[in-house]
């Protein structure tokens, strides 16, 4: 790992209105290491991975991603600096296809005759290639994503994103809504996308899936970074203490 | 036996994709209405040359408006302003032509700008004010009706306005929707005694079907245009998008506004279509055209198996669902059926659609 961060956030504030939402956030995230954001409802997860994705400007604050401090005005941006995000809910269209999901946005074309046509023989074969490789066995390319459980919908969506060159992948949420069999092959994607060198920030209110996979930790607790530590330097109950702001940052920090 | 089980699932499994075909049920609809009318009707001439052009030219009319609400409905909105607009589009034409003497030509043009404009508006005011379209629509369904009477009557005192015919003689827009083509053919068939001739009046010795009535051409390149882009093109994958989640589609940086606004342009453009073609027809625009023609659209694209809340349909399957109507509204004509029971039919094959679309949707996202 090298010793540059990929992606620097300092002090990050954010107000809306007379509302401090985040109260001096920072975080570093390096390139192949999962960096777990824990907190409760309320603590200001969201508003800040809206930061990183572009969606929300910050009020005050520096964002740096390779060392350079860069601003970050709308999502078009974060996606254009390698920044993409996978939404719990809002990743991907059920009634469509697998192989128009996983193109939306970015189409293959070619060329018949004068008009501009999706090229869907090669969008389906890669499609089938990159399946294989994460591990889901599609029957069919054109199958709707509505056939595939949860679980799945998070791979192929992961997927998606580090196929079109994430360097940093936010996960939103991404093991909610699933059951401990599905939980556990995102999770396996998750350390699949980490060894390709993609920096993962893994967004959760839940602790024992964040130490499955997490290299490092990040508590926020109303709207304010509680601190960092590595895996190993804290354990389950430290960590859902910390969440439920029993404790405090001292005792954390080495 | 593994293997057994395995082909079990497979032939299941290509049985259930057949199914989510949206186009399926409008299919065996249309198979089942020619059945019927083939068994009941075959002595009418209902399936003579003559007969077949009369439904056919009926099934063009609903497929021309059809395939316009088709894309829009797939794309997640409605548009209820489209009788309006075929009934406010004629006017136009004849207004600016007899009234105002201009050259049909520009008429033409001039009531294709305008109408695309307002379907530009009624899109642009959906996608901002964030309103269900079907209220937006509906406001201009009223303005534009009270516009085209309004219109007729200051300009004419009437709310029917004649003459169109005189004035487009010799124009070179009017019989791209006016006229007919292969009547050389026509003909053609007619001196070899293939197709009947007409045996007395001022037509005698000409062919009772003299060609292609452009309204026919239309539809069918209409059909093409839209099933294509649908399918075929990277903006038909937006649109399907846009309709099956707009939010998750703005995420991944589909212009989701700019398809749907475009799609209403579209829906407006075909109801010109329409009107225009009525218009050339007949030489005279009526300011209480097309009325109720937004809900024939509507129950077309839906038997066609499109679902209501967007994201999933077929143009063939609406141009189907358009055959079905056209078929059954001239078939009862032809067997002497109260024409008054072709609605309770319409009512009831659009409840039987939904529910089948309901229960088809659940099977596709897989929602119990």
């Amino acid at each position: 790992m090298s010793d540059l961060p990929l992606m620097e956030l300092k002090d990050i504030h954010k107000s809306f209105g007379n509302v401090d939402a985040l109260k001096g956030v920072s975080i570093s995230i390096n390139a192949g290491e999962c960096h777990c954001l824990l907190g409760d409802n309320g603590a200001g997860k969201s508003t800040f991975i809206k930061i990183m994705s572009g969606v929300h400007q910050p009020t005050s604050g520096q964002i740096n991603i390779n060392g350079k401090e860069t601003e970050i005005n709308n999502p078009r941006d974060a996606i254009d600096a390698g920044i993409a995000t996978v939404y719990q809910d809002l990743a991907l269209i059920p009634l469509m296809s697998v192989s128009r999901n996983f193109w939306l946005g970015r189409e293959l074309t070619k060329k018949v005759g004068p008009i501009t046509v999706m090229d869907f023989e090669k969008c389906n074969s890669i499609l089938m290639t990159e399946m294989d490789k994460i591990g889901i066995q599609l029957r069919d390319p054109t199958q709707s994503i509505g056939t595939l459980s949860g679980g799945e919908r998070q791979t192929v969506a992961i997927a998606r994103a580090v196929f079109f060159g994430a360097k940093i992948l936010i996960l939103d949420e991404p093991t909610s809504a699933l059951g401990v069999y599905q939980t556990s092959n995102v999770l396996k994607t998750i350390e699949r996308v980490r060894e390709k060198g993609v920096a993962v920030v893994f967004i959760s209110h839940n602790v024992s899936h964040a130490l499955a996979v997490g290299d490092k930790f990040t508590v926020l607790s109303r709207g304010e970074t509680l601190g960092t530590a590595k895996s190993g330097e804290i354990d389950f109950q430290e960590l859902q203490a910390m969440m439920s702001g029993h404790k405090e940052l001292s005792e954390l920090k080495k | 036996m593994p293997t057994i089980e395995k082909k079990i699932s497979l032939i299941r499994s290509k049985f259930s994709v057949a199914l989510l075909r949206p186009d399926l049920g409008a299919i065996v609809g249309v198979v089942l209405v020619f059945l019927f009318f083939f068994l009941v009707a075959r002595d009418t001439g209902m399936f003579s040359l003559e007969g077949s052009m009369n439904w056919g030219i009926v099934s063009s009319q609903f497929i021309i408006i059809a395939v316009g609400a088709c894309l829009l409905m797939i794309a997640g909105e409605f548009d209820l302003s489209v009788g309006s607009m075929i009934g406010f589009a004629g006017i136009i034409i004849a207004v600016t032509s007899v009234v105002w003497g201009w050259p049909v030509w520009l008429s033409i043009i001039s009531a294709f700008v305008v109408s695309m404009a307002i379907g530009a508006l009624i899109g642009y005011i959906t996608v901002k004010t964030n309103l269900p379209s079907f209220i937006v629509s509906l406001a201009f369904l009223y303005i534009l009706r009270g516009m085209t009477i309004f219109i007729a009557i200051i300009s004419t005192k009437k709310t029917i306005i004649g003459g169109v015919t005189e004035v487009a003689e010799n124009d070179w827009l009017a019989p791209f929707f006016g006229g007919k083509i292969f009547t050389g053919a026509f003909d053609w068939l007619a001196e070899q005694g293939i197709i009947q001739t007409f045996v007395a009046g001022t037509k005698a010795g000409q062919p009772v079907v003299s060609g292609i009535p452009m309204m026919m051409v239309w539809a069918i390149v209409l059909i093409i245009f839209a099933h294509l882009l649908l399918t075929k093109t990277r903006f038909g994958n937006w649109i399907y998008a846009a309709g099956g989640d707009a939010q998750a589609a703005r995420h991944i940086g589909v212009p989701v506004n700019r398809v749907k606004i475009l799609m209403f342009v579209f829906t407006a453009f075909c109801a010109t279509v329409f009107a225009t073609t009525q218009v050339i027809e007949f030489g005279s625009a009526s300011a209480d055209r097309g009325i109720l023609k937004e809900f024939e659209a509507i129950i077309s694209v839906v038997i066609g198996g499109a679902l209501l809340t967007g994201g999933y349909g077929s143009v063939i399957g609406a141009a189907l669902g358009a055959v079905i109507f056209g078929v059954v509204q001239q078939g009862l004509f032809f067997i002497g059926v109260e024409s008054s029971l072709f609605r309770v039919f319409l009512g009831v094959l659009l409840l039987l659609a939904v529910i089948l679309n309901t229960h088809v949707r659940k099977l596709i996202t897989g929602a119990k």
